[in-house]
């Protein structure tokens, strides 16, 4: 409860991110913060909306959650249904028409996240005039960065509707393997702007890198803090979006587990809650809700992984890691950077599968021994995705838990929050548009995906208010 | 010499596992399946900023939208590239006058564009399939399509309007 003598400031909805969300900050009345939360304000019930649903719908069904990562949550809801009917050694041919649609997803969603969310930030610095600082501004002072980050986008969906049939409820992806395969068309209509893509991603990289190091001893102190990261790797430890098991290090490096298999997720990650929030806290069974947190995502991707199998990305990531001098590097603005080596990865994944014969193979699906119980775990552009199904014998969902890449978030979203409430408002007699800025531009890093509601004309509310310790509205601003 | 025919992209947009609010993906299909020369048809969940780079190659763009409380059967309104609401608060959900503020700012184009709504009822609640009020509605916004395609004409119907008066005018 806010007391009397206390100030509570609202930032709602949280902008420049994936769905809505809003931020609570409370001061006293020498205006030092003593609470700052990110609240998720979405309640989607979806674990339960798709008990009694046939299990083999789940890849199509999921994508419902969400119309930002639709291709995410339809992979991993394949990828468990196909242990389901015992077909999760799949083809080549089906494994990598799944690769490329997740690289393309890949591509599209970073490359969208970091020039027209982000890069207004970055470009123009975090408290610069709101009337220049977004994409606008980007395309008029930089119309070369905002066109590429369009086309990127473009060419990942795509590969999308190649690889799942449709931008609508893709179908590509079923129970033990692919649909469709590509064809010679699709794939010489794909190669022929791949060279241009690539050029683009190093393009961008070299953005995200220069702007890290000239800024290097503010980014390494904004929103920053050790924490414990996790992703899944392959066996070699390499990088791997598609497949692997899941790996958690310290904030130092340790292994805290390696190499876990994911359909034992359970085992080793806990999901915590708090009265204040929709969304569950998951957090390291072996440690306490209070240090057993971590971070997901392209930072902790690049932190977790020994190398990447490609190789410009693969130069990428030691230039990454030598800022650190070979350690987890924990800069929250270093997720865009991390996240720009992702988009060289999925490009070069994306040329090398395109000249691949095996995508226009024919063997697609296979089946195995049946299951009652899976789990589907992919690294989604955001973060490890976890789908889990228990099915009955009449083939229907009995029971379904999801974590998504964002939950695993939470609390490290709320530190950043919390920490650059302290280190920018605390203490500031006058809050203005630029220095609630700063919060967001720490959540913006993690680029969470707050959900997504259905839309109809006349239905989007945007609003930043400021409340007294009465509760009265100070100022209110509508977007 | 004869004029060569504008070129029309209608996109509808919206969310097929939500009742209505699939109406105008449903738009796009069933103009789709119609195989209209000189129309070129897409559907998605939402409009997002790669929506366009696609607006910028057409003379004529025709955004669908279901409409929670406009007139029925549908609206049609000419509409012009805003770039305030290319400053959404989020990627994930492009208004088209935002779109057309990107086409024109990104790739120096500007379309002659129409938003059409078509009317729907049903909206809370999970599950595919339109309301029957919204199939009436449909069938009568695809008309209009079919008509305007046609005649290369297209012109604001606003409330009040009936659907025999739309099609092929001006």
């Amino acid at each position: 409860m806010v007391s009397a003598k206390q100030k509570r400031i609202v930032i709602e909805p949280v902008t420049r991110v994936e769905g809505h969300g809003k931020v609570t900050i409370l001061m006293d009345e020498d205006n030092q913060v003593t609470q700052a939360r990110l609240h998720i304000v979405e309640f989607r019930g979806f674990e339960r909306f798709i008990q009694g649903r046939p299990f083999w719908e789940m890849p199509v069904t999921v994508q419902r959650l969400c119309g930002i990562c639709p291709v995410s949550h339809h992979l991993a809801a394949a990828k468990a249904v196909d242990r389901i009917v015992g077909g999760e050694n799949l083809t080549p041919t089906a494994e990598k028409m799944r690769r490329l649609m997740h690289y393309g997803q890949t591509l599209q969603s970073h490359a969208l996240h970091f020039f027209h969310l982000c890069s207004p930030d970055l470009l123009f610095g975090f408290d610069a005039d709101v009337a220049i600082r977004n994409v606008i501004g980007v395309a008029a002072k930089f119309p070369d960065l905002a066109v590429q980050g369009v086309m990127m986008r473009k060419y990942g969906q795509e590969i999308i509707k190649a690889t799942a049939g449709k931008k609508i409820h893709g179908t590509g992806a079923i129970p033990g393997g692919i649909n469709k395969n590509l064809s010679i068309a699709e794939r010489d209509a794909l190669l022929k702007d791949i060279d241009q893509m690539l050029e683009w991603a190093r393009g961008a990289l070299k953005v995200a890198v220069d702007y890290t190091v000239e800024n290097l001893e503010m980014a390494s102190a904004f929103g920053s803090f050790d924490s414990s990261h996790m992703s899944i790797v392959r066996e070699d430890g390499a990088l791997d979006l598609y497949n692997g098991k899941l790996r958690a290090i310290t904030a130092t490096g340790e292994k805290i587990f390696d190499q876990v298999d994911c359909q034992e997720y359970n085992d080793y990650i806990i999901e915590g809650v708090q009265p204040w929030s929709y969304m569950k806290f998951p957090f390291i069974k072996a440690m306490t809700m209070d240090d057993g947190w971590y971070r997901v995502g392209p930072l902790a991707r690049i932190n977790c992984c020994d190398f990447i199998d490609t190789p410009e990305a693969e130069a990428a990531r030691k230039a990454f890691k030598s800022v650190t001098e070979d350690k987890p590097n924990n800069i929250t603005l270093a997720y865009h950077w991390a996240r720009m080596i992702e988009v060289l990865h999925s490009v070069e994944k994306i040329r090398d599968l395109l000249n691949d014969t095996d995508l226009q193979g024919d063997d697609l699906v296979v089946t195995g021994e049946r299951r009652n119980h899976a789990v589907g775990v992919i690294e989604a552009p955001r973060g490890t995705l976890i789908h889990e199904y228990e099915v009955d014998d009449n083939d229907l969902v009995v029971m379904a838990n999801l974590i998504v890449s964002t939950t695993h978030n939470n609390q490290a979203m709320n530190e950043a929050v919390k920490r650059v409430a302290r280190d920018h408002i605390s203490g500031v007699s006058e809050i203005t548009e630029g220095l609630l800025n700063h919060v967001e531009v720490a959540i913006r890093a993690y680029d969470p995906c707050l959900s997504c509601a259905t839309h109809a004309m006349g239905k989007m509310p945007l609003k930043v208010q400021l409340i007294d310790h009465d509760g009265n509205v100070l100022s209110e601003k509508n977007t | 010499m004869s004029k060569e025919p504008a070129k029309v992209l209608l996109v509808g947009f919206g969310n097929p596992g939500r009742l209505d609010d699939g109406l105008g993906p449903a738009l796009a299909e069933a103009v789709e399946a119609m195989g209209l020369p000189g129309l070129t048809v897409d559907a998605d969940y939402q409009l997002t900023v790669e929506d366009s780079a696609e607006a910028a190659k057409y003379d004529i763009v025709v955004f669908a939208d279901a409409d929670m409380a406009g007139p029925e059967p549908f609206s049609v309104r000419r509409i012009r590239g805003d770039d305030d609401q290319c400053m959404s608060f989020s990627s994930h959900s492009v208004r088209p006058t935002g779109v057309l503020g990107l086409a024109k700012r990104l790739f120096n184009a500007e379309p002659r564009a129409y938003l059409l709504g078509v009317r729907g009822y049903e909206f809370n609640a999970f599950g595919d399939g339109l309301s029957a009020r919204a199939r009436v509605n449909l069938a009568a916004a695809t008309d209009y399509v079919r008509d305007a395609v046609r005649s290369g004409c297209f012109r604001e119907v606003r409330a009040g309007e009936t659907r025999a008066g739309h099609a092929g005018q001006a």
